[in-house]
């Protein structure tokens, strides 16, 4: 790996730190837990179509990692990986099979990102109910996808050929 | 571009209506509670009668169980996120407050002590 490219993805990983703590700090606005706009999947997105999976694979794992590490706990840490991983694993097949934009493709990641982060949560609760949560996390990953993928599209824009 | 903005939309209109679809369901198989159950890491500790009122610390004081007609919530917790102190009062069968950083969980039980979610 070149030093440019491993500069910017050095950069990506503490973006993507910087922005979900961030988000951490936005008092919830409704009382579900795992409920959050996942601001940092924006740098996940954009390293999907730029670089490609390992990359944004690594940054992402790292990202969970390291946030969890300095800012959560290690439950923190089981829910975000559960989270990020099928989130991941979703994208990447979308973007292989090419039906949907950006905007589909984060929509997808933000939904099943929260289905991971519940499934987490029923295992550690040894508790199928806890899936109810699923409707309101359901349209918050909806909502909170296009968002991400809007500035995701932005992002790419304007980055095109400069990283 | 346009083609692929269409079946987004059309991913979005699913998947919202899946969501509200589900919530619905949920929502209309509730019944009367009877009793709410506390569990925390899975395991039961304790159930109570949602006709009495009573104050009650749970998992060693982590977080406070507040049972007053006919209805219970968690008035008091030490979690960090204070989620749960949020989530409302629950009264109708399979509702439940979620403490998920102290892994508290309170859930209401109907008459048949079954329950659908």
């Amino acid at each position: 790996m070149n030093v440019k490219k491993l500069t910017s993805l050095s950069l990506a990983v503490a973006l993507a730190m910087i922005l979900s703590f961030v988000e951490s700090q936005i008092p919830p606005f409704v009382a579900v837990p795992g409920v959050k706009i996942g601001l940092s999947n924006i740098v996940t997105v954009f390293l999907l179509y730029t670089y490609g999976w390992r990359e944004a694979g690594c940054v992402s794992f790292i990202r969970v990692i390291l946030s969890s590490l300095l800012f959560g706990s290690f439950a923190s840490l089981m829910y975000s990986f559960c989270g990020a991983a099928l989130s991941f694993a979703v994208m990447l097949f979308l973007i292989k099979v090419r039906i949907f934009s950006v905007i589909g493709v984060s929509v997808a990641g933000g939904v099943f990102h929260n289905a991971g982060q519940i499934v987490c949560a029923c295992i550690v609760m040894e508790n199928a109910g806890i899936s109810s949560y699923l409707p309101p996390l359901i349209i918050s990953g909806v909502v909170a996808g296009i968002a991400v993928g809007i500035l995701s599209g932005i992002v790419s824009q304007k980055l095109k050929g400069k990283i | 571009m346009n083609k692929k903005i269409i079946k987004d939309l059309l991913l979005i209109t699913v998947l919202l209506s899946l969501g509200i679809f589900a919530f619905l369901i949920i929502e209309s198989g509730r019944e009367e509670g009877a009793c709410v159950k506390v569990t925390v890491g899975g395991e039961l500790v304790c159930e109570y009668s949602l006709s009495e009122d009573g104050e009650y610390l749970l998992n060693g004081g982590t977080n406070l169980l507040i049972i007053s007609d006919g209805k219970a919530f968690i008035k008091d917790a030490d979690c960090p996120d204070g989620l749960c102190i949020n989530q409302g009062k629950i009264s109708l069968s399979g509702e439940r407050i979620v403490c998920l950083p102290n892994r508290v969980m309170i859930e209401v039980i109907g008459d048949d002590g079954i329950f659908i979610n």
